[in-house]
C-alpha cells in the first residue's frame, strides 16, 4: 500500500493542508477560515446529511455529462482522426466551443434549453469535450506508421488496424486527455450551478458566501475537489487495467 | 519454365517503381532461389528496402510483376512474413502477445497461438520474459521478439529489411552466427536486406548489387568456399576477405 506515488500524494497534501491552516490563523485575510474549522464543517455537513443531499443533485448534470464528453468524444475524435472530411466538418465546433468564454455562452442556453438538467449537461460537455477530441483525434493521426505496418504485412484487416493498433497507441494521450476533459467537466458541474440555477453543491457555496459561513464554503469546495482527486485516480487505474504496457515508468 | 518457378521461391520480373517525379526502381528482375538466403546489398537510398516491400506487397509496383511460389503478388499473404528495421513492436503489449500476434490476426484462438508463440520464443532465446513490455528491453531482445513473431506465422519466404542495423555490433556478430544456422535448419527461402558488405558476404548464400537510384541489378555474387566452415572461422577465411574487398572497390565508385 506505501507506494512512492502514494506516499507522494499524502505528503503533498499534508503540506498544503498544513500551510492552510497556517495562513487561517494569521490575520492575512478574515474571509479565510483554517483548515481545521473547514474540515468541522465538512464533517457537521456530513453527519446532518446535507452533502449527501447536495450531491444528488450535482452529480446528476456532472455524470451525464462526463459519459457524453467521454464516450462520444472519444468517438468523434477517433473519426475525426481517420477522415479528413469529418474533421473539417466537425473540427471548427470544438475549436468554437474551445475559445468562446463560457459566461457568454450560459445566456444563449438558457435562452435555448432553459434553466434545468439539459442546460448544465450542456455546460459540462462544453468545457469536457474539446480537449477530448482534439487529443484524440491527434493522436489518431500520429500513430506511427511502422507497427501499422507491421499489421498489414501480419494480413490484419483496416478494421483491425483501427481496434488492434490505432487505438491502444492513441490511448496514452487519449487518456491524458479524458484526465484534463474530465477535470474541466467537474469545474462545468459547479459553474452551472452557481450561473444557472442555485443547486447542490454550487447552492452551498453560494448561500455560504452570502451568509459569511466561510467555513462550510471552503468545505464544499474542498469536496468537489476531492471528488476530482478521487475520480482522476480512478481513470488512471483503469488505464493501467486495460493497457499495461502504457505505464513505461519515469525516465529517471 | 515450370521448373524455374519451383526452383525460385521469388521471381521478380521486370519491376519499376515511381514516387512522383523519382524513380526509384527501373526494370529491376531477380530470382530468389529457394530455401537459400539471398541479400539485397546497395549504398543508402539505392532501393532496397522499396523492393522488398513490393514483394511484401506493402507497396504496390508502378510496373511489372512478382512472383512467389508461382502466384502473383498483390497484397501481403500468408506466404511472406516480414521482420522490420525498427522491430514494430507493440509497447503497450507484452513479448507474448506481440510474438503471438501474425496468428492473433489469422484467427487463430488463444490458447493454440500462446503455445506456439511460447515455443519460438524459446527458439530465439527469451525465454521467462514472455510477461514483459518491450520498454524493459534492450534493443537486441526486442529485435528477437519481432524475429520470433516473423517465423511463427510460418511463411515459406522471409523478409528481413536491414534487421540488425538497430542492434550494437556484438549482438549484430552474435546475430549474424544465429542467422546461419536457422538458414541450415530451417526450410525457407530468406531476403535479406543490408547495406554492410562484411554482413552480406558473411550470411548469403547469393549476392544481390544494386545500384542507386534508379537502381536495377548491376551483379549477382554466390560465394562459395566457405559456406560449410563454422561460423568462427568464415571472417578468417580469405575467400570471404577478397569478396568483400572487390564488392567495395566496385560499389565506392557510387558512393564518392
Amino acid at each position: 500500500m506505501l507506494t512512492r506515488s502514494f506516499f507522494l500524494k499524502i505528503l503533498s497534501g499534508a503540506l498544503i493542508f498544513g500551510a492552510w491552516e497556517y495562513a487561517g490563523r494569521t490575520e492575512v485575510n478574515y474571509a479565510l477560515p483554517t483548515f481545521l474549522e473547514s474540515m468541522k464543517a465538512l464533517f457537521d455537513m456530513t453527519m446532518s446529511g446535507l452533502i449527501f443531499e447536495a450531491y444528488a443533485d450535482t452529480l446528476r448534470p456532472l455524470a451525464v455529462g462526463v459519459f457524453i464528453s467521454s464516450f462520444i468524444g472519444i468517438g468523434i475524435g477517433v473519426w475525426v482522426g481517420l477522415s479528413e472530411k469529418f474533421d473539417w466538418l466537425v473540427s471548427p465546433i470544438f475549436i468554437i466551443m474551445q475559445a468562446a468564454p463560457l459566461a457568454a455562452l450560459i445566456p444563449l442556453l438558457i435562452m435555448a434549453y432553459g434553466i434545468g438538467l439539459t442546460s448544465k449537461v450542456f455546460v459540462v460537455c462544453i468545457m469536457a469535450m474539446p480537449v477530448i477530441v482534439l487529443n484524440t483525434s491527434v493522436a489518431v493521426k500520429n500513430t506511427p506508421s511502422s507497427v501499422k505496418e507491421m499489421a498489414r504485412s501480419f494480413l490484419g484487416t483496416e478494421k483491425d488496424v483501427i481496434l488492434k493498433i490505432i487505438i491502444p497507441a492513441a490511448s496514452p494521450v487519449i487518456f491524458a486527455g479524458l484526465r484534463l476533459g474530465v477535470s474541466a467537466g467537474f469545474i462545468g458541474a459547479i459553474l452551472a450551478e452557481l450561473k444557472i440555477t442555485p443547486t447542490g453543491v454550487g447552492d452551498i457555496i453560494s448561500y455560504s458566501r452570502m451568509t459569511a459561513d466561510y467555513p462550510s464554503m471552503y468545505a464544499a469546495i474542498f469536496s468537489i475537489i476531492l471528488l476530482a482527486v478521487l475520480f482522476l485516480n480512478l481513470l488512471e487505474k483503469i488505464e493501467n487495467f486495460f493497457f499495461k504496457g502504457n505505464n513505461q515508468g519515469y525516465i529517471s | 519454365m515450370s521448373d524455374q518457378i519451383t526452383d525460385n521461391a521469388v521471381s521478380v520480373k521486370n519491376i519499376y517503381k515511381n514516387y512522383g517525379e523519382i524513380e526509384a526502381l527501373r526494370d529491376l528482375s531477380l530470382d530468389f532461389p529457394n530455401g537459400q538466403l539471398t541479400s539485397l546489398l546497395g549504398p543508402s537510398g539505392c532501393g532496397k528496402t522499396t523492393l522488398l516491400k513490393i514483394i511484401a506487397g506493402l507497396l504496390p509496383a508502378t510496373q511489372g510483376e512478382v512472383f512467389v511460389n508461382g502466384s502473383l503478388v498483390t497484397k501481403p499473404g500468408p506466404d511472406r512474413a516480414f521482420v522490420f528495421q525498427d522491430f514494430a513492436l507493440m509497447p503497450w503489449a507484452s513479448v507474448l502477445r506481440n510474438v503471438a500476434f501474425g496468428l492473433e490476426l489469422r484467427g487463430v484462438n488463444k490458447n493454440e497461438r500462446e503455445d506456439i508463440a511460447a515455443k519460438y520464443i524459446k527458439d530465439v532465446g527469451l525465454v521467462g520474459f514472455e510477461n514483459s513490455f518491450p520498454h524493459e528491453l534492450s534493443g537486441g531482445m526486442r529485435q528477437r521478439v519481432g524475429l520470433a513473431r516473423a517465423l511463427s506465422v510460418d511463411s515459406p519466404v522471409l523478409l528481413m529489411d536491414e534487421p540488425f542495423s538497430a542492434v550494437d555490433e556484438q549482438t549484430r556478430r552474435k546475430f549474424q552466427e544465429d542467422l546461419l544456422n536457422l538458414v541450415k535448419n530451417e526450410n525457407k527461402t530468406f531476403i535479406f536486406v543490408t547495406h554492410s558488405i562484411e554482413e552480406a558476404v558473411y550470411v548469403s548464400d547469393q549476392i544481390a548489387i544494386l545500384l542507386p537510384r534508379p537502381s536495377r541489378v548491376s551483379e549477382i555474387i554466390k560465394p562459395k568456399g566457405f559456406r560449410n566452415k563454422d561460423v568462427d572461422s568464415i571472417r578468417k577465411d580469405s575467400e570471404y576477405l577478397d569478396t568483400v574487398e572487390s564488392i567495395w572497390k566496385s560499389l565506392r565508385t557510387y558512393v564518392e
